[in-house]
This record gives C-alpha cells, structure tokens and sequence, in this order.
C-alpha cells in the first residue's frame, strides 16, 4: 500500500483509522466533515466493522463511551456546534479513562457560525471543553499526509494513556485532496485492555467502567494520579517542527492549515532578505512550550502568531514565552483564511519596526 | 516551477473534476500537488471553484489566491478572478458563455467556444475537459499524456464509454 | 438442611443505599435471580443511569458501565455493536429514561438495539430529593410543582410502553409492578422474557416497573404500596404492550 493516491482529508482521515484498527464509528451528519462519516458508512460493512449514525451527536459520543468502555478501538468526527454537544462525553470518556479517537474538523462559530474552516475552537479542545479537570491530546496537522499518520497514531496513544486524543483540522484540510501514503505504521507498545467489561465469564471480579466518586478525597486521589500521567505526556510527547529557524529574527508561529500559509509568507519573507522562521506546533496539547522558552532572546526580536481565530493560541504562546519576547497576533475569523500576502504585510511590518 | 491553477464556474461544469484529473496526472508525474475545492452548502447551480497547485517543490499554502493560471467558465468567474491573475499569467474562458473582452493585457488570454465545441462532440457537458485542452497545450504545466493517463486511472474501466468521449474532448481543445 | 432462599449469586453482598419501602432492591434482585436463572452474569454487562440508581454498578456482579445522565440507551448500544453476542441491559428511572434521555430511549428502540431496558417508574425524581418527572401525576405535588402538576404549565405525563409499543424496532414493552407477591413474579416474568428476546436476538425489549418512592412521596412504604393501587395503576395500567412473537 505504498502507492501514491489522491485522497481528500477527511476520506483519508476515515481510512487511516480503519487501518488502525477501528473496528466502530458512531456519528452524525455536520459539514465540513461528512466525508468522514460517508466513507465509513461505505467501508465499515466491507471490513468487519460497525458504522451507526446516532440520532445526535450527544447519543453518538455516548455510544463512544459504551464501545470504548468494551474495549474496542472506536471513533468519531463532527464539527464545531456538534463537538460542543459531544462535550458531555468527552468530559464522561475522560473521567472514566477511555481511549478514544474524536476528530473535529472545525468550523467558524460561535453559534452555528459558519461552514468554512476556522480553528475558533482551539480553547475548547485545549483548555478543557466539557466540565472538569482534564486534558485531550490535540493533535494538529497540516497536511493530508500528516492528517493520515496522526490519526493512526492518536489509536495508539489514547491506548497508551487510556484517554481521548482529539484530531484537530479545519475544513479546509478536511476538504482538500493531496497525494497520501497509507505507508507501514509501526504501532507502539499497547498495555492490554484487562479493565475493559468484557463479561466476566465467572473468572475475575467485575469491572466497572464509570467516572462517579461520591467521596472527595477519593475523587481528588483519583485526580492527581491522572495529573501523574498527563505529566508524562507533557514530557514526551509534545511535538513541534521548526522552519529555517535557526538565524530568524522573527519567529512566525502557526498550527494547521494556517501554518502552511504562514510558510509561504515566510519563504516570500526570506526571498526579500527577512531573517524570519516558523514554529509548527503538531501537538496543541500538550503544547510544545520549550519550543517558545528555549528562542534566544539575543537573536529573536518578535514572535508572530497567526490563527484562523481572534487569538486563542496565541494565549500559550505568551506563557511560554514569560514574556521574554514580544508575541504579536494576526488572525482572520469566522471562517475567512488569512492569505500569506497578509501575514507577509504583518512580518515587513515587524520586521521594519525592530 | 509553481503552477497557482484555479478552475472556476458553476455547480455542474466540471469545475472540481477538471481539477482533479489535473492533480491526478501530477501526481502520477510525480510532482507535488494540492487541490482544494471551494465549498458551500449543496447546491445544483451555485459557483464552484477548486484550487489546484502543482510544484517540483512542496506545497505550502494549498490556496490560490494569485493565480499563474485561470480558468474561468462562466462570466461571474472571470470578473471574479481576472484582476487576481499574476503578471504574465494566462487566462480561459468559454467564449460560447462570455461575451465580455478581457480587460487584462498583460496575461496571456485564451478564449474558446469550449462548450459550443463540446456540443459538437455530442457531449455539451465536456467543456472542461476541452478548457484543460487548452491548458495543457499553453501552458507547461503537464505534458498532454499525463493527463490522459489520469484519465484512464480514474474513469472505471467499466465505463469505457466515457474514457474516449472524455479523451476526444481533452484532445479538442488541445487542438484549437 | 436444605437451604431455600438464598442471595442471587449476580447480586454483590454489599447493603444497598435505598430507603425503606423503596422498589429499587426488589428489582435488582429480581434481575440478579434471572441472570442466575439463564447462567449469563459472565456475558452480561450492565449500564448504570443517573439517579437513586447510579450506584448500581456497584451492586451488580457482572461487568458495569455508569453512563452520564440518559444516555444509557446509546452507551448500551456501543457496547452491544462491539460485543453482539454478550447480553446488554441498562437500569434507569423516569427522569433518566423519560426526560433526559428522551431521544436516546426511542431511537435505541426505533433501530430495534438489541438490549434489554429495565425501567423504573415512581413518579418522582428520588436522588435530588422529590422534583416532578415526566411521568408524575396530574395534580401531583413535588418540589417543583408545590401547587401540583397542571395541564397548563406541565402538561401530561409520559407513557412509555404504550409510546415505544408504536416502534416496529421493540420485541417486547410490558408494564408490571411490584406491590404484591404476585405483582412481583410477574415483574421477574416479564423480566426473564426481556433477557431472553436478547438472547434470541429478537430487538429492543423493556420491562417498565411501577415502582415506589416512600420518602419523596412523603409516605410510609405501607402508605406508599397504597398509594401506588390508588393514583399510578389507573394512569399507568399493567399489561403487554407489545410482544412480537
């Protein structure tokens, strides 16, 4: 399978999941992100699997719950305003440590907002969205090919960490065919499913898959073991990628789509003698911090960040950064995408106001 | 070298499958290539317009905002995206749909009756395929049997049919 | 000596949180009998709702799930689509199958989900202290309706069964309830049956119990049983609704 095709985000997206060995997806029908839904609806029969469209997207991230909870590798994509219904059981999924893959190819909001792509919902998958303490792996790509790897990688590490790992596109990435490569994925090391309600068959004491703890200190016990291991995430699995960084005066910082607009405004940037680079956050949680604290101060005079929102990002850039260097914004909303002439424009003017 | 192609019409004219098969031939030349479709809500009729960028380098923004190459089916296109075309770019249009003149002379212009020559063909709904035609035969973009290898990889060997109709048609408009 | 009577082998040896009077023990262990009965407490999972019965993970020995509040009927369905051959039935009250989980009860049985459903019907919302549910009487005082429940505010109660018996996906929807001795081999009749359609992969089967709530009632259990025969057994008539043999 290691031919080239030509594949739109959201099909190859549903395709590198059945690769990784998701065998149910529950959803529901939002545009930009349908394809997802058809392309299982087509191939989940053909390949020993389940596809249920639900009669909401709070039934659909229920029945997440449920299959997860059964131990089996499951999914399901919406965007925007059904992401925010789909909250509930996010929040229940990771108060119950279940691994799950959710995807939201976002929308511009908020409110039914709009249906071009937006990453508005940035805070919501990053800061918490439903109710309580906890966190989503965030995934960010920016390419077909990347929006493929990461999904069968999100299997792995929800598996890992026994909690939900969110595929964050917008719809221009869901929408937009490059070619791809469904190349051999080398699955990491999986822990065996031993809490999983699988029926006891009379051979080991029941398990119970469930989020409540009536008692606080339990409830709180309970808490901070799972703040143990989003520790570990923070430490190992933040990931980040760094374009022609190393001279930069000006760091242009983007994730997704919007990054790949920013990279040819660097590149434009670059071909009029601007020292400017990029970093590329891949995971938005945990965020690659060090990528920020780690500039040299000496070198880099500005940071630029670009986002398909009013400034969300931007907020963890900041703090990252400890205000060591000044952190600019430009972003277009509501689902208008900046163009790289524009950042340009915002770069020059950084660039001539050192 | 970087082609910025944007393929625009209405819902129905084979606006993103004209730019597929252009993606599908590059990616089978093996250069790099995006293409993205403009989208709305369903609609039979509406304008479509699709983004196709093909680069011996990767591709960073995948939307075509400064075209080197327009093709324009139907007037509300070209008034549109004409003042958008990069210097020295190259502009179609369907001459059997838009009457209007160019007001662009600084672009290379290309007008042709592509749907009245599709007709011709009894197959008025191969316009795009006859403007591709003529894309390949101006530009530099493809050689012209890239694309009809793109074309026998996607029209299901069922529909073989439609394989020569589709072939007559690119090879009309490589030929006006 | 011959022992007669004992604790269901699917009911956990633990004391149960319900109040006096309260129905809720009574069909635990008239469910824990028949997983007994039809020897499937290691194929069954079960799924917990929200309210007086959120704990009921905890008091059954076969594998639970705790779903948020109503959504037992979706949770259950995961489940089933990745263990088709294990039996699946969720616990829930009025509040959580009636109200909140409105849309997930009749689509689980519109698609014919092939789960068992166990409802609990008192009138009354129990774990928040006495509010008015959606199947509370005309006329019927909780906290949320202290002049009584009226046409023009609150409108009408909810009939489940003969709501879902409507549904070609629904093999058997029967109302029983639990306030004789009869009553209650009645109930665990009808619920054997329900979990015997499952394994004979005859669809959505639920069993809903008119059932007490003494202390948000206002009542003694023994006033409680009274008031069940006077006020709900008119409004909510035993019987099957439909059973599709």
């Amino acid at each position: 399978m290691s031919e080239k095709v030509l594949m739109k985000g959201n099909e190859a997206l549903a395709e590198a999941a059945i690769q990784a060995g998701c065998k149910h997806f529950f959803g529901y029908p939002i545009t930009p992100q349908t394809e997802v839904a058809a392309y299982m609806a087509k191939q989940m029969p053909k390949r020993d699997g389940t596809f249920l469209q639900a009669e909401s997207e709070v039934a659909a991230i229920n029945m997440v719950y449920g299959a997860a909870g059964a131990g089996a590798r499951v999914m399901t994509s919406s965007s925007s305003p059904g992401i925010s219904l789909k909250q509930e059981g996010i929040s229940y999924i990771a108060g119950a440590d279940l691994p799950c893959v959710i995807v939201n190819i976002v929308r511009g909001g908020p409110g039914l907002g709009g249906i071009q792509p937006a990453q508005s919902d940035y805070f919501q998958a990053t800061k918490g969205g439903g109710h309580g303490d906890y966190h989503l792996v965030v995934f960010a790509p920016s390419s077909v090919q990347e929006l493929v790897n990461l999904t069968k990688e999100a299997f792995d590490v929800a598996d890992i960490y026994r909690m939900p790992v969110m595929i964050m596109g917008d719809g221009m990435l869901g929408q937009m065919m490059e070619p791809v490569e469904f190349g051999a994925y080398t699955p990491r090391e999986i822990p065996e499913k031993t809490w999983a309600t699988t029926g006891t068959e009379m051979k080991r004491k029941h398990n119970v898959v469930n989020s409540l703890y009536i008692t606080a200190s339990d409830l709180e016990e309970l808490i901070l073991e799972r703040q143990k291991r989003y520790d570990v995430i923070e430490e190992k699995e933040a990931r980040f990628e760094a374009y022609k960084t190393e001279d930069a005066e000006i760091i242009v910082t983007a994730y997704g789509i919007t990054a790949r607009i920013a990279q040819t405004a660097v590149n434009k940037a670059r071909e009029q003698g601007i020292k400017v680079g990029m970093i590329r956050p891949i995971t938005l949680w945990p965020f690659p911090k060090k990528a920020f604290a780690e500039l040299d101060t000496n070198k880099v005079k500005n940071v630029l960040c670009v986002e398909m929102s009013m400034g969300q990002m931007v907020e963890d850039v900041r703090l990252s950064l400890d205000c060591k260097i000044p952190v600019d914004f430009f972003g277009r909303t509501g689902g208008v995408v900046p163009t790289p002439d524009e950042v340009l424009t915002k770069i020059k003017a950084l660039y001539e106001g050192r | 070298m970087t082609h910025e192609i944007l393929i625009s019409g209405f819902g129905g004219q084979g606006v993103l499958f004209a730019g597929k098969l252009l993606a599908y031939a590059a990616m089978l030349e093996e250069k790099y290539v995006s293409w993205l479709p403009s989208y709305g809500p369903e609609m039979r009729g509406g304008t479509a317009n699709c983004s196709v960028i093909i680069s011996d380098e990767p591709v960073s923004c995948p939307l075509v905002t400064n075209p080197t190459v327009l093709v324009a089916m139907n007037a509300p296109s070209l008034d549109k995206f004409e003042d958008s075309v990069t210097k020295d770019g190259k502009i179609f249009t369907d001459a059997s749909l838009i009457s209007q003149e160019f007001k662009r002379n600084d672009t290379s212009n290309f007008a042709i009756p592509s749907t009245k020559m599709a007709e011709e063909l009894q197959a008025s709904k191969l316009s795009n395929m006859v403007l591709l035609g003529k894309v390949v035969k101006e530009t530099s973009v493809l050689p012209f049997e890239s694309i009809i290898n793109a074309l026998k990889k996607t029209v299901p060997a069922s529909k073989q049919a439609m394989l020569e109709i589709n072939k007559k048609a690119l090879e009309t408009g490589f030929n006006a | 000596m011959e022992q007669v009577f004992k604790r269901p082998h699917a009911l956990v040896d633990v004391s149960e949180h319900y109040c006096p009077g309260c129905g809720h023990g009574i069909v635990h262990r008239l469910v824990a009998e028949v997983l007994d009965e039809l020897d499937i407490e290691g194929k069954t999972i079960g799924v917990a709702p929200v309210g007086c019965a959120v704990f009921a993970y905890n008091y059954f020995e076969c594998d639970m799930q705790e779903a948020a509040h109503g959504r037992a009927p979706a949770v259950a369905t995961g489940i089933k689509r990745v263990h088709p051959d294990k039996v699946v039935f969720t616990y829930q009250g009025d509040g959580d199958l009636a109200a909140i989980g409105t849309a997930e009860t009749v689509h689980a049985a519109a698609r014919g989900e092939n789960i068992t459903v166990i409802f609990i019907n008192n009138a009354i919302y129990g774990m928040t202290g006495g509010q008015m549910a959606p199947t509370s009487l005309m006329g019927q005082v909780t906290q949320t309706t202290p002049y009584g429940r009226t046409e023009q505010n609150q409108g009408f109660p909810i009939h489940v069964c003969e709501m879902l018996s409507t549904l070609d996906g629904v093999a058997l929807a029967q109302r029983t309830t639990i306030n004789s001795v009869k009553a209650i081999k009645e109930t665990k009749a009808a619920i054997k049956k329900a979990f015997q359609n499952q394994i004979d992969k005859k669809g959505f089967s639920i069993v809903e119990v008119v059932s007490t709530c003494p202390t948000n009632w206002g009542k003694t259990p023994v006033e409680a049983m009274k008031w069940l025969e006077e006020n709900m057994l008119p409004v909510y008539p035993l019987g099957v609704y439909k059973d599709k043999e």
